[in-house]
């Protein structure tokens, strides 16, 4: 039985190696074809390039494969029970943790808004001091965070309730152009791309796996119709909240 | 010395992001909800799985693809202002560049990858992961290139993203129904580890190199670009389907 097992296990990396390296084919075909048609150069330390290249290969294949065996079953199973035992001020709570602690510690979201906080400074909207950039900086990724914990509960309310999703997606584009009219110039172009920044490797799939478990389980919900889009107003409410932010602070 | 340390800082630091994720599951699981793990053994090891994965992507990416990526990105904006005379020669390896960029970082983007195959699933296989990942690349294509395309021009970003909204908000009307929470998602899902520095080198390159744009105003906007386009391509890949579909039922 454990020979089985681990024969198992065997068949799955093999596959997992033979998908990544098909998704990575492309890449590498562009590199080097740029490097060698248009920048007429060999490839400086070859060695170091191919086994960086053999680790991201074998990397994407655990990945994808410890996704299936791990995160996403377990967060089917979450959804599941919480739509059974029907507790939904929980669910609300498990929603909103989800989001914003997943979010709040995001390399790429700490990266981008000190860079924005930097450049805030420059345009003079604060104080060019580090302390006033360190604040501003703290209370941009506070904001990204909480949108992002409303989004998952704002989207899990609509699983639930079945509110159509094109209703809420639209009106919110419009909520982003209105308030990019009033919003200070400077933080448009940042709260636009922060609503892409905020949605990370791990929190996509485990996101994802809630909404289609939530889906699947509820009666009358479609995992494909009602399941996705929880990502879409993830993406969505930190532009809004981000400029509404900026308006407070100017 | 190198090679011994940064594995185990890598491990760590992909740790630092995985395990607050993992201990709220747990929590949630075991406090809230009152049951216990389902099959520990096999979704710890699923985990670690997660986990090494992670460390290995990353620390993969920044020994081989970013180095190469970004002087590339760097040489190719560096010549383009040489070019003087003739722009759109001189710009086009730019956008050629950029497209092809975008499109094959997004179909090894990890994230983008588990949506598709969750979708294939949800659906019972209607959706195919592999044309609905080719779709969302062609639109992370389209829309970087155009995202250069603006920082050369210097147009204001929000016309771009004015425009974008309003052909979502009408294909939305006309789209087959059951794509369209997909296609939404799918918008957030392309800006992850792969796409993102790759695509900032080549914005930021830009914005210092060709002359009157600044790094700080102009840099910025490509991802809110590669977010938005992948919306349109998804719905016009299942429009172009449906009408497939409707032609050929017509005809028979």
């Amino acid at each position: 039985m454990q020979a089985g097992l681990f024969g198992k296990i065997f068949n799955a990396l093999g596959g997992a190696l033979l998908g990544a390296c098909r998704d990575l084919a492309p890449i590498v075909i562009v590199i080097s074809l740029f490097q060698f048609l248009v920048l007429h150069q060999p490839f400086p330390e070859l060695f170091s390039v191919l086994a960086g290249l053999g680790l991201v290969i074998v990397g994407l294949a655990l990945f994808v494969l410890g996704l299936d065996i791990g995160l996403f079953p377990l967060g089917e199973t979450l959804a599941e029970e919480f739509a059974r035992k029907g507790s939904l001020f929980w669910l609300f709570v498990f929603a909103f943790a989800l989001g914003f602690g997943t979010t709040v510690a995001e390399p790429a979201l700490i990266a981008v808004t000190r860079e924005g906080a930097r450049a805030a400074a420059e345009a003079g909207l604060i104080d060019n001091t580090p302390a006033a950039i360190q604040r501003y900086a703290l209370h941009v990724r506070l904001t990204v965070a909480l949108s992002v914990g409303a989004a998952i509960v704002l989207g899990v309310l609509r699983i639930l309730r079945g509110w159509s999703l094109p209703m809420i997606v639209v009106g919110g584009y419009m909520l982003v152009m209105l308030m990019t009219v009033f919003a200070p110039k400077e933080i448009v172009g940042l709260a636009y791309d922060l609503g892409g920044v905020t949605t990370s490797t791990v929190t996509v799939p485990l996101v994802t796996a809630l909404g289609v478990g939530l889906a699947r389980t509820i009666r009358g919900r479609n995992p494909l119709t009602d399941g996705f889009g929880l990502i879409a107003l993830a993406s969505l409410t930190p532009m809004i909240f981000v400029m509404v932010l900026g308006l407070f602070v100017h | 010395m190198e090679l011994f340390l940064d594995p185990v800082m890598l491990l760590l630091a992909t740790a630092k992001d995985v395990l607050p994720v993992l201990g709220l599951l747990v929590l949630f699981q075991m406090v809230v909800l009152k049951r216990p793990l389902p099959r520990p053994g096999r979704i710890i090891f699923g985990f670690c799985l997660v986990l090494a994965g992670m460390a290995c992507f990353l620390g993969g990416l920044d020994l081989a693809l970013f180095p190469v990526g970004r002087t590339m990105a760097l040489q190719l904006a560096k010549g383009a202002q040489s070019g003087g005379k003739e722009i759109w020669t001189a710009y086009g390896w730019i956008y050629l560049f950029a497209f092809l960029v975008g499109f094959s970082t997004t179909i090894a983007e990890p994230s983008l990858i588990a949506v598709a195959n969750k979708a294939e699933e949800a659906s019972y296989k209607a959706v195919s992961s592999l044309g609905l990942r080719i779709a969302v690349a062609l639109g992370v294509a389209v829309g970087i290139t155009l995202g250069t395309f603006r920082i050369v021009t210097g147009t204001p970003l929000y016309i771009y993203i004015l425009a974008g909204y309003v052909i979502v908000a009408i294909q939305t009307a006309f789209a087959p129904r059951m794509i369209i929470p997909l296609a939404y998602d799918s918008g957030g899902v392309t800006t992850s580890t792969v796409t993102v520095p790759l695509v900032a080198a080549l914005g930021l390159g830009l914005a210092s190199n060709v002359p009157g744009r600044s790094p700080v105003l102009d840099g910025f906007g490509l991802i809110a670009f590669a977010s938005l386009f992948p919306i349109i391509s998804v719905l016009g890949y299942a429009q172009l389907v449906q009408w497939i579909v409707g032609r050929r039922n017509r005809k028979k």
